[in-house]
């Protein structure tokens, strides 16, 4: 028989879950209890485990949607129905009545259970008369009606007011929606967060696009001019942090074009030689490496602006961070004591960074304590861009794309490979003359990579 | 001799200093029995306390800690299947639990936290009835008086004043049984556990304060807690304490036995300060890798309360197959009977809500449940009701 798995209130009384991915296949066969997806709540991300034994039949929802709290989200084939813990899950027997048993995890029935009939709402004098069920004691009372609790009395009231809850009158008061004017499509005709969306968004949308709302993403009308996402997440962490490093570090930026042909060249001869069989040595590894040998020459890259104690706190080690484009947004992790590896455990080390990012299992610790940061701009094929400091850090460096552009070399214009550094820095902490002298020794180790040996 | 961040010589990472320099007279090294590596090591004074626990004796605590563990993985996916509103994994503390637990008399009284599932398991408690509260079916999970365990408490620390109380009751009857209260490190800041202690000190009764310092006060660090160790309050108010390596089962187990022998004979109470970690969420709502390293619960993992056991077992040769399979089968046993129990445990009734307010009948309540069944009874059909709102 077809079992269905209904989202369930993963936390203290949340509603919704973003389904991340899904671990499990339509046709898997899957055992009690394996992980079958992973979601995202607004506390944590956590793992699902099958309540059944059987066969995948369907996945409702696709990863990146928000699923509403009881909605299905898989369909299992379950072998017989021989009531063994293997097939629970508390789900209503097939043919039982419309009335669903109220979960434990699935917050309060919403529209089967029955309630008495609802009184309309008037702000005039009462137009009603609620008497309950014969009283006993109560002397004042004297009608004891039966089932139909509560009698109308036929006068003209005055306009009710729309039945919604109070987060919806929330953000209809914060969207300047007037409730009168939204059509609600809740049970009752009650008006849903969705409606006051789609109100502002310009009218009834398709059921498509609805379901697109409530998922969170991005609200699009059809055929509407603009788009509005909601903010949130890590796009709403890194925009604290950019604006609090953007208007507390007054920034600096230099830019520096390099003929990188010798690093380049470098670079192949070390993917070639056998001490590097199996790294992957990338012009990031270089970079990287070139800016640490740099920053030994001007330590005040690498030093903290503390506001709050009046001090400037000079970095005895590198904690060196990468911008890394994740699929839930940009982070900085970084590598700890940076300065110390040689370029085998650089080059390792920046892998398993970037994996890790990638896999969005980055550490708390893996994101603190930065030092300095390296942007990767060039993989998108940017030259060169003004980047903002990681808070807390005195200088970021972007690398740009890798380009053969003609150039001059030994006296004559040649095709080269040319690379433009950009060097952000904290003003506050480091004047134009050592971020200068910094980027120039980045540069010059690129452009000749024999340079370190003047340096080191 | 293991040592971690909260050991003998102190904090390596430079945070406050949780034991140097700070010591009273109680404070002395960690109590160990069992090495992480699982190595039997002597102790001057602490062995003797252990010295008749046989072979099988041994098994049957590994078996405890297996079943337990057990218990807590399923209830954790009951809770993520919809099945239980919520879950304080104990996951990492079955040696503190277990080893506690099993040191008690059945006449001894428990007034535990939330986390003490294993506790309850050891006394007795019906594996679904461990599961009510978390699933919302009643406000209480079982009758105190069948198992000698109260209900778990919620708020931090109450359960110290019971338990304090509860053996002052003892005094009182004249009888040698004793009370045990568990509570956590982030208990000990709260105003509750200070004054119990504070009475049982007082009138020096028969109750141990079983703290298990599991690093985490929800996202709080110990060591924000307390500038020195745990343990080490207790001096401030007269009661004799201990601290032992709470991943240790052996090592427990003789602490509290120590603890409970004094109570029994009227030394009054003890603190034991087991240190442990919890290595899971602080419930199921929570999401521990916002605030803490991975690398702690690494280190942690290494210090595991049953892999060290199950390592003593082997170097004595005792881990046979047939014990590895009895233990399994065991944990898968309870494993099925938890996730029937949940799963087939009736709904509460709405009436059942008067069952259990006031022991002897009440004629108030009787009229209100006069009122609210009626009240229910004017639903009639709920599809019928539900169709024709507002028609009558």
């Amino acid at each position: 028989m077809i079992k269905e798995f209904r989202l369930p209130d993963l936390g203290e009384g949340l509603t919704e879950s973003e389904i991340l991915s899904w671990k499990v296949a339509v046709g898997d066969t899957v055992a009690l209890n394996q992980v079958i997806a992973e979601v995202e709540t607004a506390k944590a991300v956590v793992e699902l485990p099958s309540p059944f034994a059987g066969v995948i039949t369907a996945l409702h929802e696709q990863p990146g949607t928000v699923v509403e709290v009881g909605k299905p989200i898989v369909s299992f084939e379950v072998e017989g129905d021989d009531g063994g813990p293997s097939t629970g899950g508390g789900q209503a027997p097939a043919g039982a009545a419309k009335r669903e048993p109220n979960l434990v995890g699935y917050g309060a029935v919403v529209e089967s259970s029955g309630r008495p009939a609802r009184r309309a709402r008037a702000f005039a004098a009462p137009v009603e008369t609620a008497a309950p069920a014969a009283p006993v004691v109560e002397p004042v009372e004297t009608r004891t009606p039966a089932a139909p609790v509560v009698e109308r009395v036929e006068t003209p009231a005055p306009a009710e007011r729309p039945r919604s809850t109070p987060p919806v009158r929330k953000l209809a008061k914060d969207l300047g929606v007037e409730l009168t004017a939204v059509t609600g499509t809740g049970t009752g005709g009650l008006i849903t967060r969705d409606d006051v969306r789609n109100f502002v968004g310009g009218g009834d949308l398709p059921a498509a696009a609805r379901a697109l709302a409530g998922a969170g993403e991005g609200t699009a009308a059809a055929g509407g001019r603009e788009t509005r996402t909601p903010i949130k997440g890590v796009r709403k962490l890194t925009a604290a942090a950019m604006v609090s490093s953007a208007f507390t570090a007054p920034h600096a930026t230099e830019f520096l074009t390099v003929d990188v042909t010798p690093t380049m060249e470098l670079l192949a001869r070390l993917k070639a030689s056998r001490a590097f069989e199996g790294f992957k040595l990338t012009p990031l590894t270089l970079v990287a490496k070139a800016l640490l040998i740099a920053l030994r020459r001007q330590p005040s890259l690498n030093s903290r602006w503390d506001e709050a104690n009046q001090e400037i706190v000079q970095f005895n080690y590198v904690n060196l961070g990468i911008a890394a484009a994740t699929p839930r947004g940009l982070t900085v992790p970084n590598i700890k004591d940076a300065d110390r590896m040689s370029l085998t455990e650089l080059s390792t080390a920046l892998t398993a960074l970037t994996e890790t990012a990638r896999a969005g299992k980055t550490s708390p610790a893996e994101l603190s304590g930065g030092t300095v940061s390296i942007t990767n701009i060039g993989v998108f094929g940017i030259d060169a861009g003004t980047p903002i400091l990681n808070p807390g850090e005195a200088a970021i460096l972007a690398m740009g794309a890798v380009r053969k552009m003609p150039w001059e070399y030994k006296d004559e214009v040649a095709l080269r490979q040319v690379m433009t550094l950009s060097l952000s820095f904290d003003h506050r902490l480091v004047d134009g003359e050592q971020g200068s002298r910094f980027l120039a020794d980045i540069g010059a180790i690129l452009a000749d990579p024999g340079m370190v040996l003047a340096m080191v | 001799m293991f040592t971690d961040e909260l050991g003998q010589g102190g904090n390596a990472a430079g945070g406050p200093d949780n034991s140097a320099g700070h010591h009273s007279g109680t404070g002395e090294s960690r109590v160990q029995l069992i090495t992480p590596g699982g190595e039997r090591v002597s102790h001057p004074q602490y062995d003797a306390w252990v010295r008749d626990v046989t072979d099988e004796q041994l098994g049957s605590l590994y078996e405890d800690m297996v079943v337990i563990r057990r218990i807590d993985t399923e209830a954790t996916a009951l809770q993520r299947q919809g099945e239980l509103g919520l879950w304080p994994p104990l996951l990492g503390q079955e040696a503190s639990q277990v080893g506690s637990a099993r040191a008690l008399r059945d006449d001894d009284f428990v007034f535990s936290s939330y986390r003490e599932n294993g506790v309850a398991y050891c006394r007795g408690v019906d594996l679904a009835d461990i599961l009510t509260v978390w699933r919302g079916n009643a406000s209480s999970g079982w009758d105190p008086y069948t198992v000698n365990m109260a209900t778990p408490q919620i708020i931090i620390g109450a359960q110290t004043l019971h338990a304090t109380g509860y053996a002052m009751g003892i005094q009182n009857d004249g009888a040698d049984s004793v009370a045990i209260t568990y509570f956590g490190d982030g208990a000990t800041s709260e105003g509750d556990v200070n004054e119990a202690m504070v009475f049982a000190a007082s009138f020096q009764s028969p109750v141990i304060f079983f703290c298990q310092n599991n690093h985490w006060a929800i996202s709080e660090p110990v060591r924000l807690q307390s500038h020195i160790r745990i343990a080490d309050r207790a001096s401030g108010f007269g009661i004799p304490s201990v601290q032992v390596d709470g991943n240790d089962v052996l090592a427990v187990m003789a602490a509290t036995r120590e603890a409970i022998e004094r109570a029994r004979h009227g030394g009054g109470p003890t603190f034991i300060e087991a240190v442990t970690y919890r290595m899971g969420p602080h419930t199921t709502a929570d999401d521990p890798t916002r605030y803490r390293d991975a690398n702690e619960l690494e280190d942690w993992a290494a210090k595991d309360p049953i892999a060290r056991v199950k390592g003593l077992l082997e170097r004595k040769g005792l881990l046979t197959e047939q014990l590895e399979a009895q233990v399994a089968a065991k944990a898968d046993a309870v494993a099925r009977e938890l996730r029937a129990g949940c799963i087939n445990m009736p709904d509460p009734q709405p009436l059942d809500i008067f069952k259990h307010v006031y022991s002897t009948p009440n004629s108030w309540l009787d009229r209100q449940e006069d009122h609210y069944s009626r009240y229910l009874a004017s639903f009639g059909d709920p599809e019928g009701a539900n169709s024709e709102e507002g028609a009558r």
